[in-house]
């Protein structure tokens, strides 16, 4: 949490403009980066052991939808839904705090320890989640734009200005972003 | 200087510590050798060979802890793994067991050997013995000592010393405690673990998070309040009419203010704990440690930044280096 005493939630105005979003196509998109970033980052999955196949309901407490990861039958699924669907384990919070983790900017447990994070279920599953993910050193930013194909180069002018309205974490903020060469 | 050795669980967290300025790493392997054995945590061999050649590159050392005990039969894992870790080229591997470490001296007598605080090798005489039999040339001091008696043992040994600086906090004789194991079967001595994320529950009870281990009740927080691992040591109990924390409060260590002591008691080297933690997590206290060292080797006030919102309970201890506990 290098410059943030405390995580910033989703404008609520914003949080409102996204509640009419249809969460089918929405899941279809999501399914599509996530699988993307399986894709590039093999190691994220080897790193999750036994819980390969589990279930992870990522519980942005400010969005208007809950998110399942489902890693069941060697396929990556992460679909939005209106109401908590079944999993083994649960990891609640604003969704600062998951974009925060996943860009090397926020500790996980740091943001237990504050109870900015709720976690319930399989402990172990999410443990391994969390070092999974903070291992592959993932640039959400990056990978939209990847995933934008023409529209590419709005991509970076979009998050940097979704960064700026929202308080939150887009991109990796480490200074090994370019690499270790 | 004083050597700054700082945790790794990943990869992306050995980088992080090497960008932020560490001037040692250290890491396990993805197995039951040494005792952050959590899931999704540690290195594979594989991974360990470009981990190393990066961090050598750029001037930082890599030690590898195989600090956990060999199960009877089982040993030809931590045999494997000391061989993989000389075949890596790091530079040094941190031992407990004395049979690992007579193994080690044996058949790797090139491979730099440390004496894990695991071994809780606390007094002068233990820490001979470690250094005449297996040639250990580096001994990280149990947490139970106060500055004063560290600088009583550097008086009367000829290796080097490394001490804690920062981080969670094991308030008993290491490699002996048998806490985790009464409540999950499991202990950082065999299987590398401490109160095991397999065998931790939080439930939101009410207004209060319960934290559970084995089934056992180990805290119950109230909203307001920072929330903590369950682990046993660390727990609130009902002893007679008093309920609390009868061994040791949730808190974490840090003894920045205590670099110059240490310093002054002949300490070698400063260790910070949380191999189980993030790279930003790495990354931050990482550098508020570089900043603190730097300035002592230049005669600079020791600057101390804030990280008390990185650790458990979200307050710090100098743990037993100034007593001060009930």
């Amino acid at each position: 949490m290098s410059d943030h005493d405390q995580i910033p939630r989703l404008p609520k105005l914003m949080g409102r403009a996204m509640r009419p979003l249809p969460t089918a196509p929405l899941s279809v998109t999501l399914t599509l980066l996530a699988r993307r970033i399986a894709k590039r980052h093999p190691g994220l999955f080897q790193r999750l052991g036994q819980y390969r196949e589990t279930r992870f309901l990522l519980d942005a407490t400010d969005l208007p939808f809950k998110l399942l990861l489902d890693l069941r039958d060697g396929k990556v699924k992460l679909t939005a839904h209106r109401t908590a669907p079944e999993a083994e384990a649960r990891i609640a919070g604003p969704i600062a705090g998951f974009l925060g983790m996943m860009h090397g900017a926020y500790d996980g447990d740091a943001l237990f320890f504050s109870r900015d994070l709720i976690v319930e279920g399989d402990t172990s599953a999410v443990v391994a989640l969390r070092n999974a993910i903070d291992d592959a050193e993932l640039d959400l930013s990056a990978e939209l734009a990847e995933l934008a194909g023409p529209l590419k180069p709005f991509v970076q002018p979009a998050v940097t200005l979704a960064e700026k309205g929202s308080g939150m974490v887009l991109h990796r903020v480490d200074t090994l972003a370019g690499g270790w060469t | 200087m004083m050597e700054l050795v700082c945790p790794a669980g990943t990869p992306a967290a050995l980088r992080a510590a090497v960008e932020a300025g560490a001037h040692a790493v250290y890491c396990g392997f993805s197995d039951e050798t040494n005792a952050r054995n959590f899931p999704g945590l540690n290195f594979s061999p594989e991974e360990l060979v470009p981990a190393v050649a990066g961090a050598h590159k750029r001037g930082a050392k890599v030690l590898v802890a195989l600090n956990t005990f060999p199960r009877a039969g089982g040993e030809k894992l931590w045999h494997q793994r000391l061989a993989d870790a000389e075949a890596a080229g790091v530079d040094a591997v941190i031992l407990a067991d004395i049979g690992l470490l007579d193994y080690a001296a044996t058949h790797h007598p090139n491979l730099r050997r440390h004496l894990s605080v695991q071994a809780a090798a606390a007094n002068p005489d233990a820490i001979n013995f470690y250094a005449e039999a297996f040639d250990v040339k580096r001994v990280v001091l149990p947490r139970v000592l106060t500055v004063a008696e560290i600088s009583a043992i550097n008086k009367e040994i000829d290796v080097e010393t490394e001490a804690f600086v920062f981080g969670g906090l094991c308030v008993m004789a290491e490699g002996r405690c048998a806490l985790s194991s009464y409540a999950t079967g499991l202990s950082p001595n065999m299987n590398g673990v401490c109160s095991p994320a397999s065998h931790v529950v939080y439930a939101e009870e009410g207004p209060d998070l319960a934290a559970k281990l084995g089934g056992f009740t180990i805290h119950r927080t109230p909203k307001d309040r920072p929330a903590p691992y369950p682990t046993l040591c660390k727990g609130c109990f009902t002893s007679g009419e008093q309920t609390g924390h009868v061994f040791e409060d949730p808190v974490s260590l840090d003894a920045r203010h205590l670099i110059p002591a240490l310093a002054k008691a002949g300490v070698t080297a400063l260790k910070i704990e949380g191999r189980q933690r993030s790279r930003a997590y790495v990354a931050e206290v990482v550098r508020a440690f570089r900043a603190a060292t730097d300035a002592l080797a230049d005669g600079r006030e020791l600057p101390l930044a804030e990280l008390a919102r990185l650790t458990e309970g979200q307050s710090a201890t100098a743990g037993a280096y100034a007593k001060t506990w009930r």
